[in-house]
């Protein structure tokens, strides 16, 4: 007798990957500069944590908000209560302008079309549930976020189909790549329902150009299906080009008035450009009052905390605060980014050429032993056990080519970056200093052979899968 | 203005699923569009649809006052803000699982204690129904869910999740107590209709009927799950809200640790919530605790899509954690509860003679309107209500959207108001009651004296009629109509 879904008893959770070996490690020697010194630095968690100090400030600078009361009563009552899944309406209203204003102001956007949900996570998963019947799929251009296989497919039935990128381009999306997505998806007898992009990137840490983003405006149009663009880092471009919503292109190309308008959804949080992640701050944008209506109702399945949504609208309600909030938060970024570029350089890796995000996409093809994907999960062991840094190896981002990892570096103190750079530095000397690349690896091999049995075991394992 | 043609959505998108086009939301319209406000609109439409806990706000406001370091966005707490703020961990804050797992045993006199590694956190009771169907059942898989029954039920249960109900009917005869003998008929039309049954879902104590359990019938409901190997879902979201110690609480927990019964544990799940036993709605603060390994390790994966707020946990857990606030707040609002429903089930029976179901837990009465409806009908039922938004002023829930089998029943709450509102409602329907008799009274001279005046048979006829009723079952009590001190001993 079944007595269990078979949501339970299947993998497409996805946190059964190898890949939360690197996790397991960490928690097992976290690295701490006074307590354990030679512990595992954590790279692989795309947090932002620069900007903290200006959160606290406006606290203090705001105690009424901070305390729930205005004009001297509290509202603890009011928000107790609160549980309308249209939302407080001052935060959807401070929501949509902080929106805007990360794009320059160059785009407004209508407070009534959000949607507020329990993080992106649940933002994306309603998306899916609302434009797809199960067994339908989305097409997502790779390398993409690894959660995306439990948020798109997971409970809903919903189908990832590849669009595969390919360094040889930077990994930009073609029109090519779009057009053999599609077929793919056929060829499986799948029903294409649309395109999901992240906007800047995830894992890459780029802009889409002008011109990708035409290009799957063209292509939505000419098949008649949705495009998501998840731009939960829209707020962490630091350097050029400048970041282009997909709203943007529609507006120029004078879209508002045409069907396509409609199939365009914005996904959106706080996780990133706040550093909010323990707050469930995500919101769905649509310019289609059917699927704003599907997805509210949907919302009641996770819902804002309304002590959340209150404290947030006051603070993306104080202009003066999201301006200068806007600004320093991206300096910091971008000196940070630096940081770990040039480190790199000096160990002999490059990365990606990237202008957002918390992380950089980091090219270490020249450091594996064959262009396969053995050799990079030995890679990446070698850089969890012996450089002892957790960093994210691209397979788990399904990666068509080998050798790339993406590497956080928001997420720690300077000091402890520069410590990563340091290790990395070591390592990479020492593998150029062994004649034999191989010899180096032999002696670490028997315990790589006892991890492989390990890794195995580890994935019935419960582990958190890793926010982005 | 585009729309999107229907194929371009999904089919979950597009259907009726999410439950809103039910009456007991019609109610919730015409409050919204009317509502009552002591000196704003004081005419206005008053809400007794919304099952919310609104009685013991201010003991909550003064621990709060003098806990600031529970915020972490006061100077106290404000420290605590960067780790909390990061903390995205779906096993959540272990302070708040052990205050919540503590919290739980107490509300349930202790007798019985909660495992803080089985507490499983979701977008609240909500997104734990919800949670729970995704791990139990398959798309066309079923749950019994005995009648009345909370109407969100058919939206958190079915919507996205592509699972069934099918009712359990109860009925006013023994006071809408479950029997085996129902589940067992439910079940076996299930199995001729080829729908597999995955479960039972139970609400204890039960909305919309503010009864508990007694211990056989949970038991025996155990022991049915045992036999038939499906599962028992309890949930007991208003466990804390039981204002009477006689019939004492029995949670599920407790009888599966009785001797004499043999259960399997990986059967019984638990959904909780703070909405209705704090009066916390707002804070979206549901979970899950499954005696079931597996289905806890799932559910919390699944928790990702609703994790209560980091600040919320933090907030909770300081609350939570204060034993002697928590046990006087326990005992204060069980305290105030009795009182209101006290009030108002005596008020309306001495009053205007309108009986409850006996009950002793849960924000709501279930009202007795069925001698008011000409014919026991649905439409009736429908009818009778929108008098009582209309002209009373009220919203109240019809049974019908409770999938009650009976009409005339209407769940009516008592505790999402202050005593003055509380009174007022109290005199609307009394007033409707006098009035209306003079109208039935004019109205029937009228159409003796003026033969051109055409019958009006419009629902205010069928309503003085009804009323005139209501009149002679006042007058035939023993208790006059006239308002009754509130210091009235309970009879019930």
């Amino acid at each position: 007798m079944k007595l269990l879904s078979r949501k339970v008893t299947c993998n497409s959770h996805g946190q059964n990957s190898s890949y939360f070996l690197g996790w397991q490690e960490y928690e097992k020697n976290p690295y701490d500069e006074n307590k354990n010194p030679t512990g595992i630095i954590q790279m692989g968690l795309a947090e932002n944590q620069l900007s903290f100090d200006l959160l606290e400030l406006w606290l203090a600078k705001n105690p009424d908000a901070a305390g729930f009361k205005k004009d001297g009563e509290s509202l603890f009552r009011e928000l107790a209560l609160f549980q309308d899944y249209n939302g407080l309406p001052a935060f959807k209203k401070a929501l949509v302008e902080f929106m805007a204003e990360i794009r320059g102001n160059k785009v407004t956007f209508d407070e009534n079309k959000i949607v507020l949900t329990a993080g992106a996570t649940s933002a994306n998963e309603t998306l899916m549930f609302c434009l797809a019947n199960p067994g339908e799929a989305f097409l997502v251009p790779t390398p993409y976020y690894p959660g995306f296989d439990r948020d798109l497919k997971w409970r809903t039935g919903v189908e990832i189909v590849p669009i595969q990128c390919t360094s040889f381009n930077d990994f930009q999306i073609t029109s090519s790549a779009l057009e053999q997505a599609y077929k793919e998806a056929q060829k499986r007898n799948r029903t294409v329902k649309g395109v999901l992009v992240t906007n800047p990137s995830n894992p890459l840490g780029t802009t889409m150009t002008r011109s990708e983003l035409n290009l799957l405006v063209n292509f939505i149009s000419e098949k008649e299906i949705h495009l998501i663009s998840d731009e939960i880092y829209s707020g962490t471009v630091f350097g050029s080009p400048e970041f282009v919503s997909i709203i943007e292109v529609l507006k120029d190309r004078k879209c508002e008035d045409i069907e396509v308008y409609n199939r365009v959804h914005i996904v959106y949080s706080l996780s990133k450009d706040l550093g909010l992640p323990g707050f469930r701050v995500g919101a769905i944008y649509s310019n289609d009052d059917m699927v704003v209506a599907a997805a509210t109702k949907m919302s009641s399945f996770g819902l804002v905390s309304s002590q959340t949504q209150y404290l947030l609208s006051e603070m993306l309600s104080d202009k003066k605060f999201t301006k200068n909030y806007i600004m320093e938060n991206q300096k910091r970024l971008k000196l940070r980014h630096k940081k770990l570029v040039s480190g790199l350089e000096s160990a002999g890796i490059s990365c990606l050429k990237s202008n957002a995000s918390l992380f950089c996409w980091v090219d270490m093809r020249h450091l594996l032993t064959s262009t396969t994907f053995e050799a990079e999960m030995e890679l990446w062991k070698q850089i969890v056990y012996d450089v002892k840094l957790n960093i994210s190896p691209g397979s788990s981002c399904h990666c068509t080519e080998p050798g790339w990892f993406r590497v956080c570096f928001a997420n720690m103190s300077e000091k402890t970056l520069n410590l990563a750079m340091e290790r990395l530095k070591v390592f990479v000397q020492s593998m150029n200093g062994s004649n034999n690349l191989s010899q180096y690896q032999s002696t670490k091999n028997s315990r790589r052979k006892s991890l492989t049995k390990w890794v195995f075991r580890l994935s019935f394992h419960d582990r958190q899968l890793e926010e982005r | 203005m585009f729309r999107l043609s229907c194929k371009l959505l999904s089919k979950v998108a597009t259907s009726d699923g999410h439950g809103e086009n039910s009456p007991y939301f019609d109610g919730w319209k015409a409050y919204e569009s009317d509502p009552y406000h002591p000196i704003n609109n004081p005419e206005g439409v008053i809400q007794m649809g919304l099952a919310e806990n609104q009685l013991c706000f201010d003991v909550i406001q003064n621990w709060l006052m003098n806990n600031p370091k529970a915020s972490i966005c006061t100077p106290e707490g404000v420290d605590a803000f960067k780790e909390i703020a990061i903390f995205q961990d779906y096993h959540g804050l272990s302070e708040f699982r052990e205050a919540v797992a503590k919290f739980m045993a107490k509300v349930r006199g202790n007798n019985v204690k909660f495992d803080p590694d089985r507490i499983v956190m979701s977008g609240g009771a909500t997104g734990a129904h919800e949670m729970i169907a995704f791990c139990l059942a398959d798309p066309g898989d079923a749950f019994l869910v005995p009648t009345p029954y909370y109407p969100a039920f058919d939206r958190d249960l079915k919507w996205r999740t592509g699972v069934q109900i099918i009712p359990v009917v109860c009925k006013s005869s023994n006071n809408f107590k479950v029997t085996r003998e129902a589940i067992e008929g439910a079940y076996k039309g299930a199995e001729e209709a080829n729908i597999r049954v995955q479960g039972l879902l139970i609400t204890n104590p039960s909305n919309p009927l503010g009864t508990t359990l007694d211990r056989e019938t949970l038991k025996s409901l155990v022991r049915f799950v045992n036999e038939k190997n499906i599962h028992l879902v309890c949930d007991e979201i208003y466990a804390a809200t039981v204002f009477m110690s006689e019939p004492n609480y029995v949670s599920v927990a407790e009888i599966i640790e009785e001797e004499d019964i043999e259960c399997n544990p990986d059967l019984i799940h638990i959904v909780y919530s703070l909405s209705k036993d704090m009066g916390f709605p707002g804070f979206r603060v549901g979970i899950v605790y499954s005696y079931n390994d597996r289905v806890m390790n799932c559910a919390r994966k699944m928790s990702s899509f609703g994790l209560v707020s980091s600040q919320t946990q933090h907030m909770i857990a300081s609350m939570l954690s204060d034993e002697e606030f928590v046990d006087k707040f326990i005992t204060e609002s069980k305290t105030r509860l009795a009182v209101r429903q006290q009030y108002f089930s005596m008020g309306l029976y001495d009053q205007v003679g309108i009986r409850c179901l006996k009950s002793n837990a849960g924000l709501f009465v279930w009202m007795d309107l069925r001698k008011l409806l000409k014919e026991q009908t649905f439409e009736d039922e429908m009818a009778l209500w929108k008098v009582i938004i209309d002209e009373v002023r009220l919203n109240v829930s019809p049974g019908s959207s409770f999938h009650c089998s009976e009409p005339g029943w209407f769940r009516v709450c008592f505790a999402n108001m202050d005593d003055k509102a509380m009174e007022l409602a109290l005199t609307r329907i009394r007033n409707f009651v006098l009035k209306n008799k003079d109208i039935a009274l004019s109205l029937k001279k009228q159409c003796w004296h003026s033969s051109n005046l055409r019958l009006n048979l419009s629902s205010r006829n069928l309503s003085s009629r009804r009323m005139e009723e209501i009149m002679l079952v006042g007058m035939m009590s023993p208790h006059s109509p006239l308002p009754q001190s509130p210091l009235l001993q309970a009879r019930t």
